[in-house]
C-alpha cells in the first residue's frame, strides 16, 4: 500500500497551519514525521486519519485518489492512530476495549469465550501473550496499554499504523520491546508513521523522515544517507549552534544536604548533595522512583525518614507552600495537569507562585504584576504576542518557559527539575538548558531528572543513578557514559 | 470578528438577553417600566442576587454549595428566637451572621480535609440545618420581635426610594468584584478552579481556600437570611427551600463555569436580574404561576445552549 498526500493545505479560521505538504509513505517502511510543535505533523496526521479535512490537495492510495471524510472512512481504508494519550477506558477489561462497539455475539449475547480467544491471538502477534484479557485496562503499565492499543489497530486490520510520541511514557525495556515489535510489523508490511522529538530513537528505527517547518514541507530523507545536524537544519531552518550549550559556573557553597531521604514505600536510603551553582542530574527508569525523590524533597510526598538540610537549616516541608517558602523549587513533569491552569492567561501563571511579591495587604499592584511579567517574558524569550493571551495557545516549548517564570521572579535556592524538556522541539530544549544554566550561574542548586541520557550527561555535573526506589550510585558527569548509567540503573554493577 | 472581539460579545450574551427582555416587557406592560416597579425588582433580586455571590466564588472554585437556603433558615430562626428573648437586634443580626459563617466554614472543613465531593458535603449540611431550623422553631414561624433597627435590614428604604436591600447587594457586589479583580485571594480561587493540582503545587494553599469560599457562601446566605427575616418580620423553618437552585441558576446564566475556573461577579450579578425580571414581567401579565415556571426553565436552559453554541 502506498499513501501519497500532495499539496495539503489546512486553516483554522485565519491561521494557517498547513500549506502545500506533501508526505508519501510506504508499505514495510517506518517513516519519521519530525518539526518543532506548532509545525503541524499533528495536523497533517489527523488529516490522514479523518479527524480533520484538508482544505486543499489530493490524497491517493496505490494510485487511486481517495477522500478521507471521518474516521470510519479512514479505519475502513486500514489506517489507525495510536494517540499520545491513550484511548482505554480503564474500567473496562482489555478484551472489552478490543472489541469496542463490535464484541463478537451470539443470539444477541457477548460471546465471551470467543472474546478471550480472539483477544489473547491479538495480544500474543504484538509479543504481549502474557496480558490476561480479562484484566482491567487500567491495571496495565502504560507500556502495555500501548501494546493492547496496537493489537486493537491490527485487529482491525490496519494497514497504516500512526504513533504519536510512543516512546514518552515508556520505560528503556518497554521501548525496546516496542521497537521490536515496529520491526515485526514492518517485515509484515505495515506502513509505521513514528511521529517524535527523540533524533536516538529515529535514527535506530526509522527508515525515512520528513521534516515539516511553519506548515511547510522542508525536506524528505533516507535515515542511512543523513545525520542530527542536517535534520536540525530542515527543522529550524538554521544551525542551533550547541545542542548543549556549556556552563561556565564553578560550584560554590553547599546549598542542598540529603541525608538518608524515604517516604512511604517508594524510596529510601537516598543521600546525595547540591552545591550552589552545580546541577544534579537524576536517571533512573520509569518507575525507580526518581520524581519520587522530587516530591518528598517537595512536601507532596511525606518524608518518613531521614534529613533535608538547606543552606545550613533543617528543612520540615509538609507541604508545597512551606517548601516554596523555604526557597525551593518545582518544575513538574507533567506542565498540562500539574505546572500551568491552562484556562489562565500567561501573566496568570507566570505569577502564580510569587504573586504576594507585587500585592502589598492581599491587594494585586496590577502595574508592577505587569511590568514584572514583560520583563520574565522578555528575559526568557517566551513567544507570545500579548501576556493576556491564555497560556494554552502557546507552543509547548513556550508553555515549558512559563513554568519556568513562575519559578524565577523570586530565584529559588534549589530548583528541582521534573523531565524539564520532554515533548518539547530542538530549539525550544536549547533555550531551556540556557535558562538552567543561567540559574546555576546565579547560584542556584538545581536537581534534574530526566529520561533523556544525553541531556542528563550533557548538562549535569554529577549524575545520581536510581534503581528500584534504591541509589545505584553517583557518578561524575565528566566520565560517565550512557552505558555505564544504563547498567547502574538496571541494576547491574 | 476577531477572537477577542467574540469573547468580549460572549461574555456580554446576558447582558444583552437582559436587555432585550427588559425592553420587551416594556411594550407589553406598561407597568413594567416606572420607577416604583423597576425599585421592586430590585428589591425581590437582592436576596438571591447575595446569595448567588457567594455561590459564584464556590462555583468558580469547581464545587457546588446546596446548604444555602437551609444556612439561611437556621440563621434566620436564631436570629428571631434571639430577639424574641431580649437580645440586642444588632448583637443578634451579627450572631445570626456568625453562625451562617460557621456552618459554612464545617461545609469547607469536611469537603477540603474529609474529601467529600461538595455536592454530598453540602445536601448533607443542607437536611440537617433544615431539620434543625425546624427542631429551634417547633416547626412555626418565629414573630413579634419588633425592632425598629431590624425592620430597616431589610424593609428600610433611602431617600424613600432605594430599598436598603438594594443597597447591601450593590455593596457586595462591589466588594465581591474588587476581591475577584484585584486581591491575591481572589486570583487563587481562579487558579485553584481551574487546576487544583497546579496550584498547590504552586504554593496556593488549596485547603484553606476550600474553607474560606465555603465559608463565604454561609455568610452571604446568612445575610440574606437576615435581609429577609427583616422585611417578612418573621423567621419562617421552612424559608428558603429552593434558594439554592435560584442561586445556581443565577451563577450560570451569568456565564460562570461549573466546572470552575472561569465566571465573573458581573455575570452572575446580571443573571439573578434576568431571572428577576422575567418573574416581575410575567407577573405583570398575569401569567399563572404554573406557567411561570415553565417559561423560567425554559430560558435557562435556551441561555445555557446559546453559550455552548457561541462557544463551538
Amino acid at each position: 500500500m502506498q499513501i501519497t498526500m500532495r499539496g495539503i493545505s489546512k486553516a483554522f479560521g485565519p491561521v494557517r497551519v498547513l500549506e502545500g505538504v506533501d508526505f508519501t509513505l510506504a508499505a514495510g517502511e517506518i517513516h519519521a514525521l519530525m518539526g518543532e510543535n506548532g509545525a503541524g505533523k499533528s495536523t497533517l496526521m489527523k488529516i490522514l486519519c479523518g479527524v480533520y479535512q484538508a482544505d486543499a490537495g489530493t490524497l491517493t492510495i496505490d494510485g487511486a485518489p481517495v477522500t478521507i471524510r471521518n474516521t470510519t472512512d479512514a479505519e475502513a481504508l486500514g489506517i489507525a492512530i495510536i494517540h499520545q494519550e491513550l484511548n482505554l477506558i480503564p474500567q473496562l477489561s482489555v478484551m472489552e476495549n478490543l472489541f469496542l462497539g463490535r464484541e463478537p455475539q451470539r443470539l444477541g449475547i457477548v460471546d465471551s469465550r470467543r472474546m478471550r480467544a480472539e483477544a489473547s491471538e491479538w495480544l500474543a502477534l504484538v509479543g504481549a501473550g502474557q496480558i490476561d484479557p480479562a484484566a482491567e485496562a487500567g491495571s496495565l503499565s502504560i507500556g502495555q496499554q500501548q501494546l493492547v492499543e496496537i493489537a486493537k489497530a491490527l485487529s482491525l486490520n490496519a494497514q497504516v499504523l500512526i504513533m504519536d510520541e510512543p516512546t514518552a511514557a515508556l520505560t528503556e525495556r518497554e521501548i525496546e520491546t516496542l521497537f521490536a515489535i515496529m520491526a515485526d510489523l514492518k517485515n509484515r508490511g505495515v506502513a509505521i508513521v513514528y511521529v517524535s522529538h527523540r533524533m536516538e530513537e529515529i535514527f535506530a528505527v526509522c527508515d525515512r523522515i520528513s521534516v515539516l517547518r511553519d506548515g511547510r514541507f522542508a525536506g524528505e530523507r533516507v535515515i542511512a544517507q543523513t545525520g542530527f545536524d542536517e535534520i536540525v537544519r530542515l527543522m529550524v531552518g538554521r544551525e542551533i549552534g550547541d545542542r548543549f550549550p556549556r556552563r561556565a559556573a564553578q560550584p560554590g557553597a553547599l546549598r542542598l544536604q540529603v541525608r538518608e531521604l524515604a517516604d512511604d514505600g517508594n524510596i529510601a536510603g537516598i543521600s546525595f548533595e547540591v552545591r550552589a551553582g552545580e546541577v544534579l542530574g537524576v536517571a533512573g527508569l520509569m518507575g525507580a522512583g526518581r520524581s519520587e525523590i522530587l516530591k518528598t524533597l517537595f512536601g507532596v510526598n511525606r518524608k518518613t525518614h531521614g534529613d533535608i538540610v538547606l543552606d545550613g537549616v533543617a528543612l520540615q516541608a509538609s507541604n508545597p507552600a512551606a517548601a516554596i517558602a523555604a526557597g525551593i523549587g518545582f518544575v513538574t513533569e507533567d506542565r498540562k495537569s500539574q505546572g500551568l491552569v491552562l484556562g489562565m492567561s500567561v501573566r496568570e501563571n507566570a505569577t502564580l507562585v510569587h504573586l504576594d511579591e507585587y500585592a502589598s495587604a492581599g491587594i494585586v499592584n496590577s502595574r508592577a504584576e505587569r511590568a514584572a511579567v514583560n520583563q520574565l517574558i522578555a528575559d526568557l524569550h517566551i513567544r507570545t504576542r500579548d501576556a493576556e493571551l491564555d497560556v494554552k495557545s502557546l507552543s509547548g516549548g513556550n508553555q515549558q518557559k512559563v513554568v519556568f517564570a513562575k519559578w524565577l521572579a523570586q530565584p529559588p535556592k534549589v530548583l528541582l527539575l521534573d523531565e524539564p524538556t520532554r515533548g518539547v522541539d530542538v530549539g525550544g530544549k536549547a533555550e531551556i538548558y540556557h535558562i538552567i544554566n543561567r540559574l546555576a550561574a546565579a547560584g542556584t542548586a538545581i536537581v534534574m531528572v530526566s529520561s533523556e541520557l544525553p541531556e542528563v550527561l550533557a548538562m549535569s555535573d554529577r549524575i545520581l543513578v536510581m534503581h528500584q526506589g534504591r541509589q545505584a550510585g553517583v557518578f561524575d558527569a565528566a566520565t560517565a557514559t550512557q552505558e555505564s548509567i544504563m547498567t547502574a540503573a538496571t541494576g547491574g554493577n | 470578528m476577531t477572537p477577542q472581539q467574540k469573547a468580549t460579545l460572549q461574555k456580554l450574551g446576558p447582558f444583552i438577553a437582559l436587555l432585550i427582555v427588559s425592553v420587551g416587557l416594556s411594550v407589553m406592560s406598561p407597568d413594567f417600566l416606572t420607577v416604583g416597579n423597576l425599585m421592586n425588582v430590585l428589591r425581590q433580586v437582592s436576596i438571591n442576587a447575595l446569595i448567588a455571590f457567594g455561590m459564584t466564588l464556590v462555583i468558580l472554585l469547581g464545587g457546588i454549595d446546596l446548604s444555602v437556603g437551609s444556612i439561611l433558615a437556621v440563621s434566620s430562626v436564631l436570629t428571631a428566637m434571639l430577639m424574641k428573648a431580649g437580645c440586642d437586634p444588632l448583637l443578634a443580626t451579627l450572631i445570626g451572621i456568625a453562625i451562617g459563617a460557621l456552618m459554612g466554614s464545617i461545609n469547607g472543613l469536611v469537603i477540603a480535609k474529609g474529601k467529600v465531593a461538595p455536592f454530598i458535603a453540602t445536601l448533607g449540611m443542607m437536611t440537617v440545618l433544615r431539620g434543625l431550623s425546624l427542631v429551634f422553631s417547633n416547626g412555626s414561624p418565629i414573630t413579634g420581635f419588633h425592632s425598629d433597627f431590624f425592620s430597616l435590614l431589610g424593609g428600610g428604604y433611602i431617600a424613600g426610594l432605594m430599598p436598603i436591600p438594594v443597597v447591601w447587594t450593590l455593596l457586595m457586589f462591589g466588594v465581591f468584584w474588587f476581591v475577584l479583580k484585584k486581591t491575591v485571594f481572589g486570583r487563587h480561587v481562579y487558579a485553584t478552579g481551574g487546576n487544583a493540582e497546579a496550584a498547590r503545587l504552586s504554593g496556593v494553599k488549596t485547603d484553606r481556600m476550600q474553607i474560606g469560599v465555603y465559608t463565604l457562601s454561609g455568610t452571604m446566605a446568612a445575610m440574606a437570611g437576615v435581609v429577609l427575616t427583616s422585611r417578612l418580620n418573621s423567621a419562617q423553618p421552612t424559608a428558603g427551600a429552593g434558594y439554592e437552585l435560584d442561586a445556581i441558576a443565577a451563577v450560570v446564566l451569568g456565564g460562570t463555569s461549573l466546572t470552575g475556573g472561569r465566571g465573573w461577579i458581573f455575570g452572575t450579578l446580571v443573571g439573578a436580574l434576568l431571572i428577576g425580571v422575567l418573574n416581575n414581567g410575567l407577573n405583570l401579565m398575569g401569567v399563572s404561576s404554573f406557567y411561570q415556571q415553565v417559561i423560567k426553565g425554559v430560558v435557562i436552559l435556551l441561555a445555557v445552549l446559546l453559550d455552548r453554541a457561541g462557544k463551538k
